[in-house]
């Protein structure tokens, strides 16, 4: 059924037909609203879960990390500090296999104190081994939740599914909302590989030495190697069901582009315009969109963005010393090719700084007209006023 | 008390890594006695982390979930609520942590557990110290003790903290300290927290550590029942945080328990007698409590 939901409430229904039974969660802007919306539903009983009101985030990740451990279908969402105070209970989760599902709002870290779009919180948690699913719109992200419980539950893997703060979280959009029914057929009731049991009894995640450590981690990169494969039958499931597709990069128009922008999140559907408009005035310019950060999928990389005469990687995020992590996971992707093509690397909107297409199109010119990529990553709408402020 | 000790009814293997004479192997076998085998025990980082066995081996025969530092109590949260959806509200789920998982990195989450009233029993074994670690101090190091983060003369100069009047002040609804040197005290308790599901319970265990004590591990049991016979470790239970019931003090004088520990040798007969005031005054306290437990319940029995 179609309805006009705010991108927040769009997981929180996903994860409510998918009939998690736990859900624990602590307030933070602009993630609120998801435990909200979960909470009322236990309230009401339009869910049958528990949800557990914690004091920390660190400890909204303990409580479904407890719960999947009994075997029971968890959730949690969280953003930006929270994310960050959670880091310790990613890796717990990941390492214990658990198939968790979290929401997580993409938003800046202080100081100083910023409650707007940022991808540095998530990126952050890129080695925890969670797999991390990046959305484009509320449709996008009602339908990652869902493919991401099937996911985490084919791989024993948790999963991330990130909405912009704001431009997605705090938007309404019309949103198609599955019958329940039909999320039944698609996501049946969890069969976990084990859990606690009295009736019989092992000890989870004791202490391992180096005689077995390694062998564990290599099972996690193992599961980690399958989830694309896995993530693409969950996609291939949910199409057929609900009409749908949710591919881990979307290409459009890339094969006979002179230019392809490389975008995440809802980068893309401003992107999307600049495009059409660029292509009405007969300028080659191809978009990827990437929703799949890990496990990378560097073979689709390789695929679309391969033989293309130039890459321009639009990064809202920064690795201090390096520069945008899109922009050097493709650059990885694309240095074991014979032809590599040139990436350009742009760094935009930090701390929720409007992108507007403008701002796009700008990067679509220079990238034109460069003789060759920086060899930083640049920098887009910088006020050389605050900066000169910033040097002093 | 020897048919409570029959090892037929034992739910841990022998055997395990604990140093000789560890407190908290004692307290794991009595607890698990009383507790029976339908529980699930969530374990932070702590000594008995490894003492229950490194993989692929467990030391124990319910089922363990090993839980970071901060968090075993809200874990036992999760698996109680896990449970609770399946059906399962027979399964006794206890958090077991060290003082350092109790009195410093995992009160937070103990705190948030039981304002919440969660359906837990948490347990800390308190041996006084990070002894998994080797030995640096907790806020639940006493006066006067020394240890590798409090060495030399630079002995630890502030008291231990009162755990017990914490968990009272979240009115949970029961609380109790626990001695191994008791057993069938101990096992009474953990079996009235067994009981009085639906609330968050809280045991308060003296386990002591002749490793990091400085104590003959054939000591371990005699130290405890010296702890409690000296009223540093009076044995009581409260009742929804108000209500005090004293089972065991002592009369002996701090000294009997001090002296005969390497890690307040170093201590001055005046040492001793801010501890023996600071004692007697803890004591005082308690039984003011027990008091006015015994008038208000006459009041309202009369009223």
């Amino acid at each position: 059924m179609r309805q006009v939901l705010e991108g927040s409430h769009a997981i929180s229904e996903a994860a409510r037909l998918a009939r998690v039974q736990v859900v624990s969660g602590y307030p933070i802007t602009p993630q609120t609203h998801i435990i909200e919306a979960l909470s009322q539903h236990c309230a009401d009983g339009t869910l049958a879960a528990r949800f557990i009101p914690v004091e920390s985030e660190h400890s909204a990740m303990s409580a479904v990390i407890g719960a999947a451990a009994t075997g029971v279908r968890a959730f949690t969402a969280t953003s930006s500090h929270g994310l960050a105070l959670m880091h310790e209970m990613l890796h717990w989760a990941a390492a214990a296999r658990l198939p968790i599902v979290m929401g997580e709002v993409n938003r800046a870290l202080g100081p100083g104190w910023n409650i707007w779009m940022d991808q540095s919180d998530s990126l952050a948690q890129r080695d925890t081994g969670w797999i991390q699913l990046y959305c484009e719109d509320a449709q996008d992200a009602l339908d990652t939740t869902l493919i991401g419980f099937r996911l985490a539950e084919a791989v024993n893997l948790p999963v991330m599914v990130i909405i912009d703060a704001f431009y997605i979280s705090h938007t309404y959009e019309p949103v198609d909302v599955p019958e329940q029914a039909a999320v039944d057929r698609f996501l049946p009731p969890p069969n976990p590989r084990f859990r606690l049991d009295p009736a019989d009894p092992k000890s989870l995640y004791p202490m391992v030495g180096p005689p077995a450590f390694m062998e564990m981690r290599r099972s996690l990169q193992d599961a980690m190697e399958v989830a694309e494969a896995a993530l693409a039958q969950a996609a291939a499931a949910f199409k057929t069901e609900f009409g749908r597709s949710c591919p881990p990069i979307e290409a459009d128009g890339c094969e006979d582009a002179e230019i392809v922008l490389v975008t995440t999140g809802s980068i893309t559907s401003t992107a999307r315009l600049v495009v059409e408009d660029l292509r009405a005035r007969g300028e080659r310019v191809g978009l990827c969109k990437l929703k799949l950060f890990r496990p990378f999928p560097a073979e689709g990389i390789r695929r679309v963005l391969g033989r293309a005469p130039r890459v321009a990687v639009i990064d809202r995020n920064v690795s201090f010393g390096v520069g945008g992590i899109f922009a050097q996971e493709i650059r990885s992707a694309l240095c074991s090719l014979e032809r590599r093509p040139p990436v350009f690397s742009y760094i935009v909107g930090l701390g929720g700084r409007d992108v507007p297409p403008e701002t796009i199109a700008e990067i679509y010119r220079s990238t034109r007209e460069a003789a060759a990529p920086d060899p930083e990553s640049r920098w887009v709408g910088l006020n050389p006023e605050l900066m000169g402020a910033a040097a002093r | 008390m020897s048919q409570a000790l029959n090892t037929d009814r034992g739910l841990t293997y022998p055997g395990n890594v604990g140093c000789p004479g560890c407190g908290a192997n004692i307290a794991v076998n009595h607890a698990l006695r009383a507790l029976g085998e339908k529980t699930i025990l969530v374990i932070p980082a702590c000594c008995y982390a490894i003492v229950s066995g490194p993989y692929p081996q467990t030391a124990l025969k319910v089922p363990i979930l090993h839980s970071a530092f901060a968090c075993s109590a809200v874990t036992a949260s999760g698996v109680r609520a896990g449970l609770d959806m399946q059906g399962d509200t027979e399964t006794t789920v206890v958090a077991w942590a060290g003082d350092g998982g109790t009195f410093d990195i995992g009160l937070q989450s103990l705190s948030g557990a039981a304002e919440r009233g969660d359906d837990i029993i948490f347990v800390c074994y308190d041996n006084e110290a990070y002894m998994n670690t080797g030995v640096q101090r907790s806020s639940s190091t006493p006066y006067g003790s020394r240890t590798t983060t409090t060495p030399g003369q630079g002995w630890k100069k502030t008291r231990k903290k009162n755990i017990m009047e914490i968990m009272a002040a979240h009115r949970v609804a029961y609380a109790a300290t626990a001695n191994i040197a008791y057993p069938d005290d101990f096992m009474r308790k953990f079996a009235r927290a067994r009981e009085a599901r639906g609330a968050t319970r809280f045991i308060h265990v003296f386990a002591s550590c002749p490793t990091g004590w400085g104590v003959a591990s054939g000591h371990a049991i005699k130290i405890a029942r010296l702890a409690t016979r000296t009223s540093v470790f009076p044995l009581y239970e409260i009742e929804n945080g108000t209500d005090y019931t004293l089972n065991a003090g002592g009369d002996l004088p701090v000294g009997d328990y001090l002296t005969v520990q390497g890690r307040f040798k170093h201590l001055a007969p005046e040492d001793l007698a801010l501890v023996q005031a600071e004692v007697d005054r803890d004591m005082a306290l308690i039984q003011e409590k027990v008091a006015a437990t015994q008038v208000r319940r006459a009041f309202f029995k009369s009223a």
